[in-house]
C-alpha cells in the first residue's frame, strides 16, 4: 500500500503540538466532547480537547456538506405533535408507524416543572448500526448530506437494521414492503429546495433546529459551539456518533 | 456411478426398505407430513395477510420465535456437522459410525432453518438478488447467509460423495463444510454480538459461545435420532455404533460443563453491567424469564442430562436417549431466551421516559408456532424417510 506523502504544513498541523494562535482559536471554538451524564444523555459539554484537534478531525468532524444536522431544544417542546402530523403528511407515514415521536418523561423530584417532551427520530449517525448491519446495503449514507437513506427496493425485510438502530427508528413498512425510516425529508423537502424539514417547519415552539453543521454561520452550528448551553446526544455509549443533539435553552 | 445409484436393483431396494416400516412409522411420516402442510399453509396465509397482523413480532422486537428457532436448527446442524467431522474428516474412527447420519441430520437441519426463515424474511425474492447485487461486506447476515449457502453446498456435495463411496473427496467437501459452517455460524453469533444497541447481547461472546454450543447441540442431536433410528427398525445397535454412541456420550458431557462454565459467565459480568443489561438480567434471572432459564434451560437442559449421561456410562441408551431429548427440548428455549431477551428492554429505557420505563412483551403468535411446527415436522419426516431410503445411513469403511 503506498500513502501520500504530507507537506510540511500538514505534518505541523497533525502533530497537535505546535499549531498557531488563530488554529487553537478556532479549535477551542469546535472543540467538544462527551463528558458526563445529564438528563438521560450524555453531555456534550464545552471542554475543550484542542489538544487533541487537528485538521484532519476537523475534516472528519464534519465530513459533508452540507452536513444536515438536527438540534432539539428539548425545554421548549409543549407536545403539541405538530411536527409529528407534519412528517406523516409530507412523508405518507401509515398509520401504524412513525418516524418522529415525542416521549413523556416526568422528574418528580424537580423544582417547579416536572415534566418535560423528548422528540426522537433517526439520529443520522456518522457510524449508524444499521447501515453496517444490512446485508443488502438496502440503507446507506447519502455521500453527500451524510443523511441516512432507504434504497427500498433492495430491502429484503429481515428487520436486522430495527434491531440495530439504538434510537427504535425504524420500522417495516408494508405498503413499500421496506424499511421505512426518517430521512430528513430529504425526497419530500431538501432535494426540492427547501431548506427545513417538515417537522422543523410545522414546529410553533422552536424546538427542533435544522441546518448545516459545516456552515458556521448556521443556527445549528452555533447552538453546539456556544459554551453556554449544554448539548448531550443519546446513547452515546453505543458510538453511533448521531446528528441529532439535544440541548436546552 | 450415478446410473450405478439409480439402478433399477437401488430403486427396487429404496422401495422395498420403504413399504417395510411398521404401522408407528407409517403413523408419524402421516402426522408429520399433515403438520407440515398444515404449518406451510399457515405460512402462505400468514404471508397473504401481512406478517405484521400474523405475527406477534413488532417495532420494538422485531425478532420473535422464528428467529430463535432459525437459530436453534443451524446450530443443531453446525454441531452435527462438527461432530460428524471428528471421525469422517479428522479420522477419528471412533465417530466414523455415525458420521454418515450426522451429515445427513445436518442438512436436514439447516433446510428447516431455511424453511423456517423463509417466513420470517419480507421478501425472499430481493434476498435472492440483492445478496448478490447490492452485498455489504460488513454486514455479518451477509457473510452468515452467503456462508450457510455455501456450508449446505459443501454438505450436500459430501453426502452425495459418501454415497458414491468417493470417500477421498467427501473428506474434502466435508473440510470445507466445517470451515463455512464455523464461519457462518460465528457470524451467526456476530449478529447479536455486534449490535451495540443491545447490552445484552453485545460483545465477543455471542461467536464463541455460538461455537461451544453447536458442538453441544449436535452430540445431544446424534444421541437423540440414533435411538430412534435403531428403536424405529427394532435393531441391536452392533459394536461400533455402541462405542460410538459411549464415545459421544463423553463428548457431550464435556460439552455441557462448557456451556455451563459459559453460561456462568455471561450472568457474573452482566449483574455489574448497566441499567438496560441489569434489566435483562434480573429478567432472566428471577423475572417473567426465570421459570424458561432455571427450569428449563439449566434443569432440563444442563443438570438432569449431564446427571443422566454421567449415570449411563455411555451403556444405558435409554437414559442417553431421554438425556438428550431433554437438552433438545431445553436448547429449543436457549435459543428463544437468547433472542427476546436481548430485545425486552427498550432502546429509550434509561432515558426514564414513560413509554419505555417497563420491560417489553412478546409471545409468538399461532401463526408463529405453526410455522415452528413447519420447521420440526420437515426434518422429522425427513429423517424418517431417510432411515429407509438410505438403509439406516450405513457406513462402509474406509
Amino acid at each position: 500500500m503506498r500513502f501520500r506523502k504530507l507537506t510540511e504544513d500538514e505534518l505541523t498541523v497533525k502533530g497537535g503540538r505546535d499549531v498557531s494562535g488563530l488554529e487553537r482559536r478556532h479549535f477551542l471554538k469546535m472543540g467538544l466532547a462527551i463528558t458526563g451524564v445529564f438528563a438521560g444523555g450524555s453531555v456534550l459539554s464545552a471542554i475543550s480537547v484542542v489538544d487533541k484537534a487537528n485538521a484532519v478531525e476537523i475534516a472528519e468532524k464534519y465530513p459533508y456538506k452540507p452536513h444536515y444536522t438536527m438540534v432539539l431544544h428539548q425545554d421548549r417542546c409543549i407536545d403539541c405533535e405538530r411536527c409529528m402530523e407534519a412528517c406523516i403528511k409530507t412523508n405518507d407515514v401509515p398509520e401504524y408507524g412513525y418516524r418522529t415521536k415525542i416521549l413523556e418523561r416526568d422528574v418528580e423530584d424537580a423544582i417547579g416543572q416536572k415534566r418535560e417532551f423528548v422528540p426522537v427520530l433517526c439520529n443520522q449517525c456518522n457510524k449508524p448500526p444499521c447501515v453496517r448491519a444490512c446485508p443488502t446495503s438496502a440503507t446507506l449514507k447519502d455521500k453527500k448530506t451524510g443523511i441516512v437513506i432507504m434504497k427500498s427496493e433492495r430491502c429484503i425485510g429481515c428487520k436486522t437494521c430495527m434491531a440495530a438502530c439504538p434510537y427504535n427508528a425504524r420500522y417495516f413498512n408494508e405498503e413499500r414492503r421496506a424499511i421505512d425510516k426518517c430521512n430528513f425529508c430529504k425526497d419530500t423537502r431538501l432535494d426540492k429546495g427547501e431548506l427545513l424539514t417538515a417537522c422543523a417547519a410545522a414546529c410553533p415552539a422552536g424546538v427542533r433546529i435544522f441546518g448545516d453543521l459545516s456552515d458556521e454561520t448556521s443556527d445549528v452550528y452555533k447552538t453546539l459551539h456556544t459554551l453556554k448551553y449544554p448539548v448531550w446526544v443519546q446513547r452515546p455509549e453505543t458510538g453511533a456518533a448521531p446528528n441529532v443533539f439535544y440541548t436546552r435553552g | 456411478m450415478l446410473a450405478n445409484v439409480l439402478s433399477p436393483e437401488v430403486r427396487a431396494g429404496v422401495i422395498e426398505r420403504l413399504k417395510s416400516g411398521s404401522k408407528t412409522y407409517y403413523f408419524f411420516v402421516a402426522l408429520f407430513g399433515l403438520i407440515l402442510m398444515a404449518s406451510l399453509a399457515s405460512g402462505l396465509h400468514a404471508r397473504l395477510i401481512g406478517y405484521d397482523k400474523a405475527y406477534n413480532t413488532y417495532r420494538e422486537v422485531p425478532w420473535g420465535i422464528l428467529i430463535s428457532t432459525y437459530v436453534f436448527f443451524v446450530v443443531t446442524s453446525t454441531g452435527l456437522c462438527l461432530v460428524s467431522s471428528i471421525g469422517h474428516v479428522f479420522g477419528k474412527k471412533e465417530f466414523m459410525p455415525m458420521a454418515k447420519r450426522a451429515v445427513y441430520l445436518s442438512i436436514l437441519t439447516i433446510c428447516g432453518g431455511f424453511l423456517v426463515l423463509s417466513f420470517e424474511i419480507e421478501s425472499p425474492d430481493r434476498m435472492a438478488i440483492y445478496n448478490i447485487l447490492s452485498p455489504n461486506m460488513t454486514s455479518n447476515i451477509w457473510w452468515m447467509g452467503t456462508l450457510y449457502g455455501a456450508y449446505l453446498m459443501f454438505m450436500a456435495v459430501e453426502f452425495t460423495c459418501i454415497l458414491l463411496s468417493k470417500f477421498k473427496e467427501a473428506t474434502l467437501f466435508g473440510m470445507a463444510g466445517v470451515v463455512a459452517g464455523v464461519a457462518a455460524h460465528s457470524n451467526l453469533g456476530a449478529v447479536f454480538g455486534m449490535l451495540h444497541g443491545h447490552e445484552y447481547w453485545y460483545g465477543p461472546f455471542m461467536p464463541i459461545y455460538f461455537i461451544a454450543s453447536a458442538m453441544m447441540s449436535g452430540c445431544a442431536a446424534i444421541i437423540f435420532f440414533t435411538w430412534l433410528a435403531y428403536k424405529m427398525d427394532n435393531k441391536e445397535m452392533d459394536q461400533p455404533m455402541a462405542e460410538t454412541m459411549a464415545i459421544t456420550n463423553r463428548l457431550v458431557i464435556l460439552m455441557i460443563f462448557i456451556i455451563i462454565f459459559f453460561t456462568a459467565w455471561k450472568i457474573i459480568p452482566g449483574m455489574v453491567g448497566g441499567e438496560a443489561k441489569l434489566a435483562a438480567m434480573n429478567a432472566m434471572l428471577s423475572g417473567p424469564y426465570s421459570t424458561n432459564f432455571w427450569g428449563i434451560e439449566v434443569a432440563m437442559g444442563m443438570v438432569i442430562p449431564l446427571i443422566l449421561f454421567l449415570m449411563s456410562k455411555g451403556k444405558n441408551l435409554n437414559m442417553m436417549f431421554l438425556a438428550s431429548a431433554m437438552m433438545i427440548f431445553a436448547i429449543f428455549f436457549m435459543r428463544y431466551d437468547l433472542v427476546v431477551i436481548g430485545e425486552i428492554v427498550p432502546q429509550y429505557y434509561e432515558l426514564g421516559v414513560k413509554e419505555y420505563s417497563h420491560l417489553l412483551t412478546y409471545s409468538p403468535s399461532w401463526h408463529e408456532i405453526m410455522v415452528v411446527m413447519g420447521g420440526v415436522s420437515f426434518v422429522a419426516v425427513a429423517f424418517l424417510l431417510g432411515e429407509k431410503i438410505f438403509d439406516g445411513h450405513k457406513m462402509e469403511h474406509h
